[in-house]
C-alpha cells in the first residue's frame, strides 16, 4: 500500500516536473521570437550601461565661474590664479560685482567668486573674507561649486599659512579624499545603481507585461483547462526571466569592470546571491501586478510607477537618502531597491562588510518569501 | 457509466460592468448534457452562452446554484474536472509565436502525453484536422479555420472525457466551417465523445443532439432541435413575390404584418412564418420548419414586440435615378508591408441599390470600406464616390456619405442625446436645421425615451440604431455600413435590415458588409469576397446558381459561397494567393 502509494507520489511529481518543464521551454522559445523581449531583456540594459556609462556623470568640470577683484593687488591675484589654472574651473575675471552679477542672472557662469577692494589691508590685519555666490536653482550642481570653490580658496589660505601668512576664510573644510571614491568618479557609484535599474526592468517590468499579455490575449483561459496548477505556470514564468536577470546582470559586471573600471571589492558570489534575491523580489512584484491588472497598458504603468521609478529616486542610488524630508525617507524603507542599492554599493566599493550586508540581505530575504506567497495567493485559475 | 456528464442546477450569475451597470448574465439556469451526445447551447450574443461554459470549466465561480462535471462538483474540485476535459475558448487560446508542432507538444506535456502515447496520437489528430502540412508554421500565420482545427487538436490531444468548445465557428469561413462541423460530428458518431459546444448561428443547432436554447440568461427551451423546430410546423411556407417586385420588398410587407411571425428573403422568394392563418400571400406552398423558424416563435412569444422601422422616413429623398453610378472602384489595392489586404478589386453601384459585400473575417471587406471612405490610403487602383476621391475631395463630397464603423465609435459617456448633438456639430449643422435633424434622429429610430441615457449604457442592438441614427444627420445619399449585423440577435437583425430596404425605397445607396451569408439574399447585387480578392459578383440569384445542387433542398448562399472558394482555390493554391498567410 504505501509502496504504491510512494509510486503515486512520485509519478505525480514526474508528471509536475515534465509539465514545468514545457512551460519553460515555451517561454524560452517565445522570448527568443519575441523582438520586444529580448529589447527589453539585452538590447536596454546595453543601452542603460553606455548611457549611464558615457552620457551622464555627476562629476563637474569647467564650472564657469566669475572672479571679481574689485581692486587687483599680488596678494589677490595669487588666490584668482588659483582658479585659473584648477581644472575644475573656466574662469573670468571681472572687476564690479554688478557685472558679474548680471552674468550669473543669464546663466553665462555659475558662480562668482568676490574679492572685495578691502581685502588686501584686512589681509594684513589677519581678518580677509572671500564670498562666495553659487547659482542654486540646480542645488546639487550648486554645492558641488561651492566645495571646490571653498577647496581653491582653502588651498591658498592654506599655503599663505605655510608661508607664515595666516588669513581667514570662513568655515572652509578641505577635502583632500573623498572616501571610496578617491579618483572622485560618479562611474564608481552609477555603474552598481545602474544593475539595479536592469535587474527591476527585467525582473519587473517585463515579466509583468509577459504575464499581463498571457491574461490580455486568452492564453492562460486554455492553459487553465489543463492538468497544469498556478505554482507551475508561476514557475513556468519565473525561471525563464530569472535566467534572463541574470544575464543582464553578467552584462553589467563586465561592463562594471572592463569599460568602466569599477572596482568590485566585496565578493562576487555575495554579489551573485544578493542579486538573486533582489531579483526574486523584482519577479514576484512583476507577476502580482500582471495577474491583479490583467492588462499589458495598465501593468507597464503600474510596474514603473511602483517599480521602475522608486528604485532610480528612491533607493540611494541617485540622491542621498540623508537628505531627503523624513516622510520620504520612511517611504523609501518599503522600496526593495533601498537594501539592494545599499549592498551593491557596499559590495563594490566597500568589501564584504558584513554589518551591512547582513541586515540588508535579510531584508531582501523576507521581501522575496512574503512577495512570493502573495503570487500565489493573487494567481488564481479563475477569469475576472 | 451511464449519469450526465454535465449537470446545471438552477444557476445564477451577475456582473459588474465598466460603466458600473450590473448585468444578470444567468438567472436560473438548469439542464443537463448526456454522454456520447453533441449538447449545444444556443443563442444569440450575450445569452450567457460563455459565462456558462466557463462556469463549466471552472474558470468562473457561480453565484448561485449546483454544477456537476463528470461528476464531479466544479466548485468543490475544479482541477480534477480541468484535468479530464478539452476545452476551446472562444478566442484563439494558444501561442501565436509557436509552431503548430510546439503548441501540440506543449499541450502533450501538459496533459501527460509522452513517448508511445504521442506515436499513436499525433498521426490520429493531423488525419482528422489536415495539419501535416503546416506543422512548422507558426500559428499565428494559420488562417482562421485552421487556428480553430490546432485548437481542437490541442484540445483533443489526451482523449478527453468532455470535450467543451465555445462558439467554435465565430469568424471562419464558410468552407472551414463545414470541415469543423464534420469532424465534430465524426467525434461524437463514431468516437462518442461527449461534447458541449456553444453557437450563435441557428443552423449549426440543427445538428445537434440536444439543444439548449438559451436568451437573455434564461433558458427558453431544450430537447432535440426537431422539437424547436416543431413549433413552426404547419406555420411556415415559402410565397413568390408578384412579377416585378423585390423579394425583400414583399418580406418587408408580411414582417409589418402583425399577424406574421417571422419574414425573410430566401433564394428569390420569402420565407414566411405565420402567426394567423388569415394571413395569406397568392401562391405560397407550405414548407418544412427549420431550426431558425421555431427559435423566432420563441423568441416572439418571450420578447413580444415586434421588429420595428418600417416607418422609417427620409425627409429630402436623393434624386437622380436608378442607372447613375455611385460608387465606382477600379483594380483597387492595398498592402500593409508584405501582406496584400485588398487584391485588385472591382465593382461598382448604381444609386438607390444595395450593394453587399460578403466574405469570411479577414476577407479584406472592412479594409475596401475604410479605403472608400478616405480613411485609409490606397496602394494601388481608383476609386470614385459621388463622383469624387474622398481621400482628395473637400468637406463638400464628405457631406454626401455616411459611415457606420464595425466597432461601436460613439462616445460611451455621452448621452444619446449629446451624441447626436455632437456628430449633427460635426457635420456642420446648426441652429433650426440641427434641432429638427436630432429631433428626426430620435423619433425614427425610437430613441426618445432613452435620449438622456449614457450611450455606453444601452443595450447592443440601440447602439447599433444610434450608430446609424448619426450617420444620417447630414441627410448623406449613400450610407456605408461596416458589418452591422455581427453579433446583433436575430430580431435586431430583422429591425436593422427593415430600415435598410426602408432607406433603399427611398433613393438611398447602401453598401454594406456581412459575414451572414443570408444575409445577401436582401441585396440587390453582392460581391463574393475572399482572402481580399472578389471571386463573384453579381445578383443574389446569378450566385446562388453557381452552387452545387444538394439533393433534397434548395441551394443557399452558403453553398454558393463554398462552390466558388473551392472552385477558385484549384485554380490559384490558397498559400500562393496570398504572401505572409496570415488571415
Amino acid at each position: 500500500m504505501t509502496l504504491a502509494a510512494e509510486k503515486t507520489k512520485h509519478n505525480a511529481l514526474i508528471a509536475k516536473a515534465r509539465r514545468v518543464g514545457a512551460l519553460v521551454k515555451k517561454e524560452f522559445r517565445q522570448m527568443v521570437r519575441d523582438p520586444s523581449s529580448i529589447a527589453m531583456g539585452v538590447v536596454l540594459p546595453v543601452i542603460l550601461i553606455l548611457l549611464f556609462g558615457y552620457g551622464l556623470s555627476l562629476d563637474v568640470k569647467n564650472v564657469k565661474v566669475a572672479v571679481v577683484l574689485e581692486a587687483p593687488s599680488p596678494d589677490v591675484t595669487e588666490l584668482a590664479s588659483g582658479f585659473q589654472l584648477s581644472p575644475y574651473f573656466a574662469a573670468q575675471f571681472l572687476t564690479s560685482m554688478p557685472q558679474a552679477q548680471e552674468l550669473l542672472l543669464d546663466r553665462g557662469v555659475d558662480g562668482i567668486v568676490l574679492v572685495r577692494s578691502d581685502v588686501a589691508r584686512n589681509m594684513k590685519l589677519g581678518d580677509a573674507q572671500v564670498q562666495i555666490v553659487v547659482n542654486g536653482t540646480d542645488a546639487n550642481h550648486a554645492r558641488i561649486v561651492q566645495g571646490y570653490a571653498q577647496g581653491a580658496i582653502g588651498q591658498w589660505a592654506a599655503r599663505r599659512a605655510a608661508e607664515g601668512r595666516a588669513v581667514n576664510v570662513g568655515p572652509v573644510t578641505v577635502l583632500d579624499r573623498i572616501w571610496f571614491n578617491n579618483a572622485n568618479d560618479s562611474h564608481y557609484f552609477l555603474v552598481p545603481g545602474l544593475i539595479v535599474l536592469v535587474m527591476t526592468l527585467i525582473g519587473a517590468f517585463l515579466t509583468s507585461m509577459v504575464m499581463a499579455r498571457e491574461w490580455e490575449r486568452g492564453t492562460l483561459e486554455a492553459l487553465f483547462v489543463t492538468p497544469v496548477r498556478v505554482d507551475e505556470i508561476l514557475l513556468g514564468k519565473i525561471i525563464p526571466y530569472f535566467a534572463q536577470g541574470m544575464v543582464g546582470l553578467v552584462l553589467c559586471l563586465f561592463a562594471a569592470k572592463y569599460l568602466f573600471h569599477v572596482p568590485i571589492r566585496g565578493s562576487v558570489w555575495l554579489l551573485a546571491i544578493t542579486s538573486m534575491l533582489y531579483l526574486l523580489v523584482a519577479l514576484s512584484i512583476g507577476l502580482v501586478i500582471s495577474s491583479l491588472t490583467k492588462s499589458q497598458f495598465v501593468a507597464s504603468q503600474i510596474t514603473l510607477l511602483a517599480t521602475f521609478l522608486p528604485a532610480m529616486m528612491l533607493s540611494g542610488f541617485l540622491f542621498d537618502l540623508r537628505s531627503m524630508p523624513t516622510a520620504v525617507r520612511l517611504l523609501t524603507y518599503a522600496m526593495p531597491a533601498r537594501y539592494y542599492v545599499a549592498l551593491l554599493q557596499t559590495l563594490f566599493l566597500a568589501g564584504d562588510v558584513w554589518g551591512v550586508v547582513l541586515p540588508n540581505a535579510a531584508v531582501l530575504t523576507g521581501m522575496a518569501i512574503s512577495l512570493l506567497l502573495l503570487t500565489r495567493l493573487v494567481t488564481q485559475k479563475k477569469l475576472a | 457509466m451511464n449519469t450526465p456528464v454535465l449537470v446545471v442546477r438552477d444557476i445564477h450569475k451577475t456582473f459588474r460592468r465598466d460603466t458600473g451597470e450590473i448585468v444578470q448574465a444567468l438567472d436560473g439556469v438548469s439542464f443537463q448534457a448526456d454522454r456520447r451526445t453533441l449538447t449545444a447551447l444556443v443563442g444569440p450574443d450575450g445569452a450567457g452562452k460563455t459565462t456558462l461554459i466557463r462556469l463549466a470549466c471552472g474558470l468562473m465561480t457561480a453565484d448561485k446554484g449546483e454544477l456537476k462535471v463528470l461528476d464531479t462538483d466544479i466548485n468543490l474540485e475544479p482541477q480534477q474536472v480541468q484535468s479530464r476535459i478539452g476545452y476551446m475558448p472562444q478566442r484563439f487560446g494558444l501561442y501565436e509565436d509557436l509552431s503548430v508542432q510546439e503548441n501540440l507538444d506543449l499541450y502533450a506535456d501538459l496533459h501527460g502525453v509522452t513517448g508511445e502515447e504521442r506515436k499513436t496520437r499525433y498521426p490520429q489528430l493531423m488525419e482528422m484536422t489536415a495539419l501535416e502540412h503546416f506543422k512548422d508554421r507558426l500559428a499565428g500565420r494559420l488562417s482562421g479555420g485552421m487556428k480553430q482545427k490546432l485548437g481542437l487538436a490541442c484540445a483533443l490531444v489526451r482523449a478527453p472525457e468532455l470535450l467543451v468548445l465555445d462558439e467554435p465557428t465565430v469568424g471562419v469561413d464558410p468552407l472551414s466551417r463545414r470541415e469543423l462541423w464534420e469532424i465534430i460530428l465524426k467525434l461524437v458518431h463514431e468516437q462518442g465523445l461527449s461534447v458541449l459546444l456553444s453557437t450563435s448561428y441557428l443552423d449549426e443547432a440543427e445538428r445537434c443532439g440536444h439543444v439548449v436554447v438559451l436568451h437573455n440568461g434564461k433558458v427558453l427551451a431544450q430537447g432535440r432541435p426537431e422539437e424547436v423546430s416543431k413549433l413552426a410546423m404547419g406555420r411556415t411556407f415559402l410565397a413568390d413575390p408578384p412579377a416585378g417586385q423585390k423579394a425583400r420588398s414583399l418580406q418587408a410587407r408580411l414582417l409589418d404584418d402583425p399577424n406574421v411571425t417571422d419574414a425573410v428573403p430566401e433564394g428569390g422568394q420569402v420565407r414566411l412564418v405565420r402567426k394567423d392563418e388569415a394571413v395569406t400571400v397568392p401562391g405560397m406552398v407550405p414548407t418544412q420548419a427549420r431550426f431558425e423558424d421555431g427559435f423566432m416563435v420563441l423568441l416572439r412569444r418571450t420578447v413580444g414586440d415586434r421588429p420595428v422601422g418600417g416607418s422609417m422616413k427620409v425627409d429630402h429623398p436623393p434624386a437622380g435615378h436608378g442607372d447613375e453610378v455611385v460608387v465606382e472602384v477600379h483594380d483597387l489595392l492595398r498592402m500593409f508591408g508584405k501582406f496584400t489586404a485588398v487584391d485588385h478589386v472591382n465593382f461598382d453601384v448604381r444609386r438607390g441599390e444595395i450593394f453587399g459585400l460578403l466574405g469570411p473575417n479577414g476577407a479584406g471587406k472592412t479594409t475596401t470600406f475604410r479605403m472608400l471612405c478616405g480613411l485609409l490610403t490606397v496602394t494601388g487602383g481608383t476609386l470614385k464616390v459621388a463622383g469624387a476621391d474622398l481621400r482628395r475631395a473637400g468637406a463638400s463630397a464628405r457631406q454626401r456619405i455616411g459611415y457606420v464603423a464595425q466597432k461601436f465609435s460613439l462616445y460611451g459617456q455621452l448621452s444619446v442625446a449629446e451624441n447626436l448633438g455632437f456628430f449633427a456639430s460635426a457635420y456642420g449643422l446648426r441652429g433650426g436645421r440641427k434641432r429638427q435633424r436630432i429631433e428626426w434622429a430620435l423619433q425614427q429610430f425610437e430613441l426618445k425615451s432613452l435620449a438622456r441615457l449614457p450611450s455606453g449604457q444601452l443595450p447592443g442592438g440601440f447602439k447599433q440604431r444610434l450608430a446609424m441614427a448619426t450617420s444620417l444627420l447630414h441627410e448623406p445619399e449613400t450610407l456605408f455600413l461596416d458589418e452591422p449585423t455581427s453579433g446583433a440577435d436575430p430580431l435586431a437583425r430583422r429591425e436593422f435590415w427593415r430600415r435598410i430596404t426602408a432607406l433603399a425605397e427611398q433613393g438611398v445607396t447602401v453598401i454594406i458588409s456581412t459575414h451572414f451569408m443570408e444575409e445577401a439574399e436582401y441585396c440587390d447585387r453582392v460581391a463574393i469576397m475572399d482572402a481580399g480578392r472578389v471571386l463573384a459578383q453579381g445578383t443574389p440569384a446569378e450566385i446562388r446558381q453557381r452552387a452545387k445542387s444538394e439533393p433534397r433542398r434548395q441551394a443557399t448562399m452558403e453553398d454558393a459561397f463554398i462552390a466558388i472558394v473551392e472552385e477558385s482555390r484549384r485554380s490559384t493554391p490558397a498559400d500562393k494567393a496570398r504572401a505572409g498567410g496570415a488571415a
